[in-house]
């Protein structure tokens, strides 16, 4: 006979091949990760260096044009989307990570711990996002992206946490917990190894959003000022375009590419969450 | 006895904020000797499966105590737990939800290889397995490596009762354990416990809402309604002499062993409501006119003949 879950993951690429949502995101999302990989060996400029004249418009030799400082374009791009995807794997990571163990822990102990684990993530959820970072703006004079992302991850886990707390609740109730506790095991292996492995398919679908979430917040961090000061990333070059009068001027090829990109990779990963969505619950497969 | 129940009372809060109290079990006395098959009898909601869950540590208990073999249950950690259940087990009504769906039934062996025999070879462990679900009746090549949803309801439970043979169990609840299966896999099933109950000497509280099956199988019986246990004792004195009038009315309701449990339900539709003070059984009971104290006291159980307990008013005036 043939086992089945060979069959459930022939099953599972079947409609995750033929979901044109998840499909078209996966492509956009591939396609900007072998750009940051791949883009930096293709510059010989310096992020900041003056590379040529100022204001060019794309050419053979400046590829995506220069800024208004005679920087190249194209460098700045390809460094800023290697950010935005250490953002997105180090942030959403790093919420998904907390939000799960906040939520497996809340929604299988219940009681007690479950309130004060409440508490904590609506605390968490209602802290004046704005102040907390202009404390820690003024304090890290030097920040990089992976302060950033710390800063990002840790404050977007409540709702993972949530995500994670509901399910984990109902799965609890199930008898095979039940017959796993009176093996004597330790409540956090039940959790890791009878709960979790039935949640993958949410979880992963919760790390897509948070990584989305986590570009966009960063982006909007870096235009409000209160990004990187060392590097640089789409939305500083946003920033920087916009500081520098580029649309009144018409230098378009300053920020059409990080907004574009920055559009474009949030939307795939919003996309990608919609088709795994529709892939992993055959209730919504489309026809 | 080897395990003893003493006033044993789980409440429920329910309603949005917690602030109802719903009685489940309320002042739950019985105790168990070794090599005993007792039947746990009640309709559905009664709280039976809520005693057996207290009794495996899965429910606290709100207040009373449950002793194994002299030790209070309620103060086992760790290593203690484990020990318990190394002695005590439980099989519960739905087979399929006791299997992780996305694993191999076997896992649940597995589980149980992992927690309590981790220096175990591989070998030594098949032969164990083989020879407890050769115990059960079940063929090895036919049942290893599949999973869940590619074996029977029957072939389910008795896998898990081959679980709990890993681990020479000496109690066993069998909560409800033949309720989803079919008629032809019911006796087998009802059989298998028997058969266990005489070679391995196992004790087992079999928790039925089915009063013939406590007659056909059981060497005692308590008969529980709304959290309470209302006639306790011999299984043949009670089914010879019913006193209770709950007892009663269920024995005129299922007089014969091929009726069906639906059918009588529908007779006993009316709801068991959560009655404060006085005779839990009141609203419902034939004798109401005879005693004034229902409204006012619990009865308690009284030994009425050797063996033989009932907890009603109507019982202590003659
Ligand atoms: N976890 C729980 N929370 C709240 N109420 C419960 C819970 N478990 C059981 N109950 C209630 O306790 C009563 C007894 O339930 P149960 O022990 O499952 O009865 P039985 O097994 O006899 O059908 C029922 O009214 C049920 O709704
Ligand atoms: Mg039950």
């Amino acid at each position: 006979m043939e086992p089945p879950q060979s069959k459930e993951k022939n099953e599972f690429f079947y409609f995750a091949l033929r979901n044109n949502k998840l499909v078209i995101g996966l492509i956009v999302v591939f396609f900007f990760l072998v750009f940051a990989i791949i883009g930096p060996f293709l510059t010989e400029h310096d992020l900041n260096e003056r590379a040529g004249p100022r204001n060019q418009p794309p050419s053979a030799e400046y590829w995506f044009g220069t800024t208004t400082f005679g920087q190249d374009v194209f460098t700045q791009f390809v460094y800023g989307l290697r950010a935005a995807f250490i953002v997105g794997l180090v942030g959403g990571g790093l919420a998904t990570i907390v939000g799960m163990m906040v939520g497996f822990f809340a929604g299988y102990h219940g009681g007690m711990v479950d309130e004060l684990l409440n508490m904590l993530t609506n605390t968490v959820i209602t802290i004046p996002k704005l102040a907390v970072l202009l404390v820690i703006a003024a304090y890290l004079t030097v920040r990089g992206v992976i302060h950033e992302s710390i800063v990002i991850g840790l404050w977007s886990w409540p709702w993972a946490a949530r995500a994670v707390r509901s399910q984990t609740f109902s799965l609890k109730s199930r008898n095979f917990i039940d017959m796993a506790r009176m093996t004597g095991m330790s409540s956090m292996k039940i959790i890791w190894t009878e709960i979790a492995p039935n949640m993958m398919s949410y979880l992963f679908m919760t790390f897509v959003l948070q990584f989305g979430g986590a570009v966009l917040a960063a982006a909007t961090l870096d235009f409000i000022g209160l990004g990187p000061t060392e590097g640089i990333s789409l939305g500083l070059m946003m920033q920087h375009s916009f500081n520098w009068s580029a649309i009144q001027l018409g230098i378009w090829w300053w920020f059409v590419p990080p907004g574009a990109a920055l559009a474009l990779l949030v939307g795939a990963m919003y996309l990608m969450n919609v088709g795994l969505d529709e892939v992993f619950n055959p209730k919504l497969r489309e026809r | 006895m080897f395990l003893n129940l003493d006033k044993v009372t789980k409440v429920f809060k329910t309603g949005t904020f917690g602030g109802q109290d719903l009685h489940a079990v309320e002042d739950v006395d019985f105790g168990l000797t070794e090599g005993e098959f007792v039947s746990l009898i009640g309709e559905s909601g009664s709280g039976k499966s809520t005693i057996g869950r207290m009794i495996l540590r899965l429910t606290s208990v709100t207040s009373g105590v449950i002793e194994y073999r002299g030790k209070d249950i309620s103060e086992f950690r760790r290593q203690s737990l484990k020990d318990y259940y190394r002695q005590v087990q439980g099989v519960f009504q739905e087979p399929f939800s006791a299997y992780n769906p996305i694993f191999k039934a076997d896992r649940v062996f597995r589980n149980v290889k992992d927690e309590f025999f981790p220096e175990m070879d591989n070998g030594r462990w098949q032969d164990k397995v083989q020879d407890s679900l050769g115990a059960v009746g079940l063929n090895p090549d036919q049942v290893l490596g599949n999973y869940p949803h590619q074996l029977s309801g029957g072939q389910l439970q008795r896998f898990l009762i081959a679980r709990a043979l890993l681990l020479d169990i000496d109690f066993l609840v069998a909560d409800e354990i033949i309720s989803m299966l079919d008629a032809s896999t019911r006796i087998d099933v009802l059989n298998l416990l028997a058969d266990l109950k005489e070679r391995e000497g196992l004790s087992i509280l079999f928790i039925t809402h089915d009063l013939s099956l406590g007659y056909y199988i059981s060497e005692r019986a308590m008969i529980l309604y709304s959290g309470r246990i209302l006639e306790k004792g011999v299984t043949e004195k009670i089914f010879r002499n019913p006193l209770h009038p709950y007892t009663k009315l269920l024995m005129a309701s299922v007089p014969r062993i091929d009726k069906k449990w639906e059918e009588v339900e529908a007779e006993l539709e009316e709801k068991q409501s959560d009655i404060d003070s006085g005779c839990v059984y009141r609203d419902r009971c034939s004798f109401q006119e005879k005693c004034k104290q229902c409204e006012e006291a619990r009865p308690e159980l009284r030994e009425v003949e050797e063996n033989h307990y009932v907890a009603c008013h109507a019982q202590e005036e003659d």
